[in-house]
């Protein structure tokens, strides 16, 4: 990472093609739920030393969100999927 | 004279002479000099000054570790400051000054702090100057600042440019010494696309300067054979001149390339540096090792120099330092080198050894002394000897140099850049590099083998391997023939004990061995506490010569083993690399790139003044002549607006268009006010919320078929609105039916304002666009007379009766044009910018300059436009939090002032009338102001604490910052036309 | 020892040998009153203060690497107090009082140089939102100046006046501000702290929070247990893996934030001057370099390392701004990892956990705070009471939506 992202529908491409979301692990609560689980989805983050799950958009080429996972401490990237199919995959 | 150019001998074109400058006197060298070899040849050893006690320095190195031969290359506004002339390749009409001096280089007035070091050592400065506190920057901090630094730069604008480049390669060998030829070589001709860099301006390394034979040749003619043969390989790509400054993730490597660097006038086609980065999929540093000087006093003198960079200089350069070289060593590195000086007809003064015993071979009829030690050096601005102190009796020896040799680090620099520690090896007495990854080894002396045949079988064993993991087949080629080879031995030693004078362990910021001592005295014993409080590593050197001694003496000092010490962290850039190489032409009116509206050209012909907008280049108004400010023609531009009608090019909105089943749907979750039901051939004001609950954007939703819409966003954020769009489609709400596409580009549109707006169109357009047939907020398909097909609005932002115009893009500066032909008729005009903000500031409409990331719709008053019935919504559930729903919260008021004549300016705050300014009595502030053509005075928009109750107020709008306070009433925001009667008509 | 030009030179005449270790290389006692974690220039400030201003003297500071080897020895050194809102400019600014007398308060030159910082604008908008921010500063009695284009040329000749994407319009001005050195100030408190009797205590990881009922009573070292009445978290851009240890969830991400210096050079640039057409900032050093950097990388990360990619856009930034820089060598690139909060504003609280206290948030904003974070936040600690200007800098402030958002970027950290 930081380098070059594998984007699955463009190949490698270099960092600056894309923008960063942030944290793609987190679920958007339904309506009805409670104001502790809007504010944990809207403001709290595991922020984890080692793997993490983050949205980058490849806004200089298909512009698909991706789902990077990727190591924050030793930058490596171990996955890199489409947010879509990330998103169904994950019940959403 | 002692330093002179030997008559025969070295790499240097003897029959091409080049004329330079140095310090105002002209001198002479030849075409593959550098710098510094043409300065010893020139006798000119004194190149500079220390940075903090004015030493005279003298060139230490022949390599890019120098610490002392800092000069400025160049003139005027091409003046490379702090350039080491170890590394500046000669050239002819190069021009250079010395540095960190004056009067002159000679004399430096400076140097009186020399005189005062025992007082101002390491840290002296944390512990005083503290009294009194204005005197800090009138007086300390000046003087501090005038010493301190070294050369001077100019800060014109740099004549030369600048590019970068990608290169992909399997194997990238940094370094074109014996290892790096062998291992390009080797994977070159298994079929690997092969990249060789080497800082240096021939390749060829150490081999350069080597008495060596291989295959029976001399070394240099065999580097030219292998370099030849890589040159005619189509899979290979050398870069000389290219230092590889960094590793990054992915094994991306950044280099640069001095493309012109070495000549006087850059030839303006082609750049003067340029950065590459380098993808490889594996990479080979051969980087050599770096020889260490000794810790002795007097060891800073000029004369006293690195033992191999005499032997570089006298074989490569053919140059010689002096006449009478002694050399002080602790390994085989320094008798080698007395043996090629002696060779060229130099006489050796004495080789002293800091170890009982060697094997090592001295020159005939030399004098090597044992179990000694140098303590101190004599000369004043040039050795002229040294005194030796051995078993406590001591001589002085007279010489014009001295070298030094304290044996060899393995330069592991680029290894250690991304968090990896060096790890000390007590067999080789050094830090060598960790294994770091499978994508990057290390060959060769960088791999702590420093024997010529090591070295060129160790390049070809890990090209080798790397050739094969990557799936080509090494050929097992015979390695080239050397001759037998000196055990390339050495006892590690730190400091030389007894020193007489300051032992420098780094020459450049003038840390000697008692500064070390003092900062572990005072509790920074830990490497990096000492580097930060010592200073020891952190010149323009990096500590390329000075760090190990430094960890030496310190775990000397502390008992410990240098392992225990540990190293300070590598961290780009290898060596210095320039702003503008880093930059490239991504600068100036190249820092971002432009946007230009399709209808550019038409307000260009209409003489618009221009304005950046983001990327956009907006009109911001159109000039007639005896106008003589922007404000009259905005005046203008608003009245006939009112009066008449205007065209305004609205181009750069963001406009996305929507498809599918389920676009209604998305629409309704995407924005707070309901969408759902939105008519066909109708278009709705649209509020777009974060997640937070805070206004996002706005714009108009038009529905142009039951699953066909299109959605305007304001000209700033169209970017992250289009972006946030497909957040919201692809990982939020993947199952919805609904594609949009930006299509901003794609079409010109342009306001057409006033009350005779209707009156211009009917003109153009095919349709009945009566209010019967058109009404307010109508959108849909039309044909203008012609038959282009087009798209019209019927919505306002100027509280006029008002149309957008939507047109094929290519088609935009016809109808521009068209346009105002039909309308002179109407008393039409073109207006930019900054009258549609008038405009719209009359009417109180808010834009980003209201919706600053902070603001929920109430504060708008755009409250009920958030629907309480939705289900779901972008923001809707934050959006009922206390802080966003408090009755103080500012909301937006209008403010007119009392006095008619004043004016009132955005940023100012807001305060009572009688309180004191102070941060909790701040009523809020003011948005955005202008004077209103419409009113004949100032009018404002502004956020006001439970504004919506104040209306009728008095209230002081306070610009300290601009020394104006003026009373102003609060009121509705909406200043013309409440009614919207104009609007409707 | 009190350091004065009197105690230097009585030194020098005994050969600099008397010297005395600036802090004890103190061992773990079993138990104190106040543990802080994170020997930074905030977690030593609040032993500091702690120590000297309210009386709790039996205090540590655990730092699991050496002495300030966070980001107060690895930031550009910048000290101002030119916020906007209400929630920032009365904290900034008390600090801004705190630095100005630091130097006697500690008997340290930390060489606080208030050479003014100057933020550029380009656009109309740009100004108007600066005046909004200079009269935000005045509100709060602190002085601002507006430098139009004509002025701010013979203040700093050498910008990209005529060629520049975005125009140099002006400049918003805070003469008092500046820059400090960073180390010295982690070193002043140290030796502050120390010699008010707090135990300094180096190389001493804390690798879990130790609750009894609730209650944190000590916590895990790599030196063994040591316990506590108060634990107080200063941990900056590990606060989230150190509060994880109490199950704490903090609206806090990491993230990188690289930093540059140039080769040495004579005094050239006498200002602190940040670029309004992007993010790039940079003043001169006493040493001569050129002290400069922009935005962060925009992942989350914990490697002290940046990206090529980043440094490259900051030197573009940096021609721009200053044509003449091109042909300056630059000598070092570094990183520090930033913990940013979700409106780009620190937070000084309690936390649900009683005995614990957090101070963290301080994205790349934190070394300019460090007076105040550790004033108030040792006034938290012995008071149990928030001080006054860190009153709008707490924990829940999302949950009940008081954001202290200056950049107005909403709750994305790589935004603000």
């Amino acid at each position: 990472m930081a380098s070059l992202i594998t984007c699955p529908h463009c190949g490698v491409r270099p960092k600056e093609e894309f923008a960063i979301r942030g944290d793609a692990s987190l679920l958007r609560p339904a309506p009805t739920a409670s104001d502790e689980a809007w504010h944990d989805y809207v403001y709290v983050r595991a922020n984890p030393r080692g793997r993490t799950l983050e949205h980058w958009q490849h806004v200089g080429g298909c512009r698909r969100f991706l789902v990077v996972e990727r190591d924050t401490f030793t930058h490596e990237v171990h996955s890199v999927t489409d947010g879509a199919a990330f998103a169904r995959e994950n019940g959403r | 004279m002692t330093a002179y150019r030997l008559t025969t001998g070295g790499l240097v074109d003897r029959s091409r002479a080049l004329s330079f400058n140095f310090d105002g006197r002209p001198l002479r060298g030849f075409v593959g000099d550098t710098l510094a070899s043409a300065l010893i040849a020139n006798d000119q050893l004194l190149v500079g000054r220390s940075f903090k006690y004015h030493r005279p320095r003298g060139i230490v190195s022949a390599g890019p570790s120098e610490p002392n031969a800092l000069v400025t290359i160049g003139p005027g506004a091409r003046s490379d400051p702090n350039t080491k002339a170890t590394v500046a390749e000669l050239y002819a009409g190069l021009t250079a000054r010395s540095q960190n001096r004056w009067p002159s280089l000679g004399f430096d007035i400076g140097a009186v702090s020399d005189l005062l070091s025992l007082f101002i050592g390491a840290g002296f400065y944390y512990k005083t100057f503290m009294w009194p506190a204005q005197l800090w920057e009138k007086l300390y901090e000046p003087l501090i600042r005038r010493a301190a630094g070294f050369g001077r730069v100019v800060l014109e604008r740099d004549p030369d440019t600048y590019e970068k480049s990608w290169a992909h390669c399997d194997l990238l060998v940094v370094g074109g010494g014996p290892t790096g030829l062998m291992a390009a070589l080797t994977a070159a001709r298994a079929g690997l696309r092969v990249i060789l860099a080497d800082e240096d301006f021939r390749l060829g390394g150490s081999l350069l300067s080597e008495t060596q034979a291989i295959d029976g040749a001399p070394a240099h003619v065999f580097a030219d054979r292998v370099v030849a043969e890589l040159q005619a390989l189509p899979n290979v790509t050398l870069l000389p001149r290219t230092t590889v400054f960094g590793w990054y993730d992915d094994n991306v490597f950044g280099a640069v390339e001095r493309v012109q660097k070495h000549v006087a006038e850059p030839l303006a086609k082609l750049a003067t540096e340029r950065v590459w980065r380098v993808v490889a999929r594996r990479a080979l540093l051969a980087t050599g090792a770096e020889e260490r000087p000794l810790v002795f006093g007097g060891n800073d003198r000029p004369g006293v120099m690195m033992a191999g960079a005499l032997r570089t200089y006298a074989n490569r350069y053919g140059v010689a330092a002096g006449r009478s070289v002694a050399i002080f060593t602790n390994g085989s590195a320094g008798y080698q080198a007395a043996r090629d000086l002696h060779a060229k007809g130099i006489a050796i003064a004495a080789i002293v050894d800091s170890r009982a015993a060697a094997e090592d071979a001295a020159p005939e009829g030399t004098r090597v002394i044992r179990s000694a030690s140098v303590v101190d050096t004599k000369g004043r601005r040039r050795v002229s000897g040294m005194v030796v102190e051995r078993s406590g009796f001591e001589e002085l020896v007279a010489c014009d140099v001295v070298g030094m040799s304290g044996g060899w680090s393995p330069v592991i620099h680029l290894a250690c850049q991304r968090g990896a520690k060096p790890v000390w090896s007590d067999q080789l007495s050094a830090f060598v590099a960790p294994d770091v990854s499978g994508r990057l080894r290390l060959a060769g002396s960088a791999n702590g083998i420093y024997t010529l045949s090591g070295c060129l079988g160790d390049g070809v064993a890990k090209a080798s391997v790397i050739a094969s993991e990557l799936g080509f087949k090494p050929a097992q080629d015979a390695l080239p023939e050397t001759g037998e080879e000196a055990d390339p031995s050495f006892t590690a030693l730190w400091y030389a004990p007894g020193a007489k004078s300051k032992a420098f362990v780094d020459f450049q910021n003038d840390v000697h061995a008692k500064d070390l001592g003092l900062a572990l005295r005072e509790g920074f014993g830990h490497v990096e506490h000492a580097k930060r409080y010592t200073t020891s590593g952190m010149a323009t050197d990096q500590g390329k010569l000075s760090n190990i001694n430094a960890v030496g003496i310190l775990a000397g000092m502390r008992g410990v083993k240098p392992a225990d010490v540990g190293t300070t962290t590598f961290r780009p850039f290898y060596t210095p690399v320039s702003f503008g190489a880093l930059a490239g032409p991504a600068r100036d009116k190249h820092a971002a790139p432009i946007r230009k509206s399709p209808l550019h050209e038409w307000a260009r012909k209409n003489g618009a003044t221009f304005v950046e907008a983001g990327l956009w280049y907006r009109s911001a108004w159109f000039p007639r002549a005896g106008e003589k400010t922007g404000r009259e023609s905005v005046d203008r531009e608003v009245l006939n607006v009112r009066a008449n009608a205007g065209i305004c090019d609205v181009s750069t909105l963001g406009k996305i268009e929507l498809f599918g089943p389920d676009a209604a749907e998305f629409l309704n979750r995407l924005y707070c006010n309901t969408l759902l039901k939105l008519p066909v051939g109708k278009a709705r004001y649209g509020l777009m919320l974060r997640e937070d609950g805070f206004v996002h954007d706005d714009g108009t939703v038009s529905r142009l078929a039951e699953e066909h819409f299109l959605v305007t966003t304001t000209t700033a954020m169209a970017g992250g609105v289009m972006s946030h769009m497909e957040y919201c489609s692809q990982v939020l709400w993947p199952d919805l039916k609904v594609r949009f596409c930006s299509v901003s580009d794609q079409w010109a549109q342009i306001a057409i304002a006033g009350p005779k707006a209707r009156g211009v169109m009917q003109q153009l357009v095919e349709d009945d666009i009566s209010d019967e047939a058109f009404p307010l907020l109508a959108a849909g398909a039309v044909t203008l007379k012609g038959g282009l097909k087009a798209r019209l609005f019927r919505i306002s932002f100027s509280g006029e009766l008002a149309f957008e115009l939507a047109v094929p893009a290519g088609f935009g500066m016809a109808v521009a044009d068209q346009l105002m032909d039909v309308g002179r008729a109407f008393d039409i005009c073109a207006y930019g910018v900054e009258a549609l903000n008038v405009l719209r500031l009359e009417k109180g409409l808010a834009t980003h300059a209201e919706f600053d990331g902070r603001v929920t719709p109430d504060d708008c008053g755009l409250g009920r436009m958030v629907s309480p019935h939705k289900a779901d919504f972008i923001g809707k559930h934050l959006s009922s939090r206390y802080g966003l729903t408090a009755a103080d919260r500012m909301q937006l008021v209008g403010l007119k002032p009392v006095d008619r004549e004043k004016d009132i300016r955005a940023g100012a705050h807001l305060l009572r009338e009688g309180m004191k300014p102070s941060t909790l009595n701040d009523q809020g502030w003011v948005s955005s102001a202008c004077f209103s053509p419409s009113l004949g005075h100032h009018i404002a928009l502004g956020f006001l604490k439970s504004g919506r109750e104040r209306y009728g107020e008095r209230i002081v709008v306070w610009d300290k910052l601009r020394d104006q306070e003026v009373v102003a009433e609060v009121c509705d925001p909406v200043f013309v036309d409440p009614e919207k009667a104009r609007m409707k008509a | 020892m009190r350091y004065s030009a009197f105690s230097i030179v009585k030194n020098a005449l005994s050969g600099n040998l008397k010297w005395k270790p600036q802090w004890r290389q103190a061992e773990p006692k079993s138990h104190y009153d106040v543990l802080i974690v994170g020997g930074g220039g905030h977690g030593l400030a609040t032993a500091y203060y702690l120590a000297k201003e309210f009386g709790v003297k039996n205090v540590a500071v655990l730092e699991k690497g050496y002495l300030g080897s966070g980001n107060v020895g690895r930031n550009t050194t910048i000290v101002r107090s030119n916020y906007m809102l209400p929630g920032n400019e009365p904290f900034y600014e008390f600090s801004m009082k705190l630095w100005e007398g630091l130097e006697r308060e500690l008997n340290y030159n930390v060489m606080l140089s208030q050479r003014g910082v100057i933020m550029l604008y380009h656009s109309d908008g740009q100004r108007d939102a600066y005046i909004r921010r200079g009269n935000a500063m005045w509100m709060e009695g602190v002085a601002a100046e507006l430098i139009e284009r004509d002025q701010l040329k013979k203040m700093i000749p050498f910008l990209n006046y005529d060629h520049a994407r975005y125009p140099i319009l002006g400049g918003l001005l805070q003469r008092r501000a500046g820059t400090a050195r960073h180390d010295a100030v982690a070193w002043g408190y140290a030796r502050g702290a120390d010699r008010h009797g707090v135990d300094i205590i180096e190389h001493c990881e804390v690798t879990a929070i130790r609750r009894e009922n609730g209650i944190v009573t000590g916590v895990e070292t790599t030196k063994g247990f040591i316990g506590c009445g108060k634990l107080a978290l200063a941990a900056a851009g590990n606060t989230s893996r150190v509060g994880e240890m109490a199950d704490l969830k903090l609206p806090i991400e990491s993230h990188v934030l690289q930093a540059f210096v140039t080769e040495g050079l004579k005094p050239c640039i006498d200002h602190v001057i940040v670029y309004g057409g992007g993010h790039f900032y940079i003043s001169q050093s006493d040493k001569g370099g050129l002290v400069f950097g922009a935005e962060i990388d925009g992942y989350t990360s914990y490697a002290q390392r940046g990206n090529l990619a980043t440094a490259e856009h900051v030197m573009e930034e940096g021609v721009t701004m200053i044509p003449g820089l091109s042909r300056v060598r630059v000598l070092r690139s570094w990183a520090g990892v930033m913990d940013m909060s979700m409106d780009g504003s620190p937070i000084i609280d309690r936390t649900p956990i009683d005995n614990l206290y957090l101070n963290c948030g301080w994205c790349y904003g934190g070394f300019k705070a460090t007076p105040a974070s550790g004033y108030c936040f040792a006034h938290l600690i012995a008071k149990n009471d928030t001080h006054p200007v860190a009153r709008f800098l707490r924990l829940d402030r999302f949950a009940r939506g008081y954001a202290v958002d200056e950049a107005g970027a909403g709750p994305q950290p790589n935004l603000h």
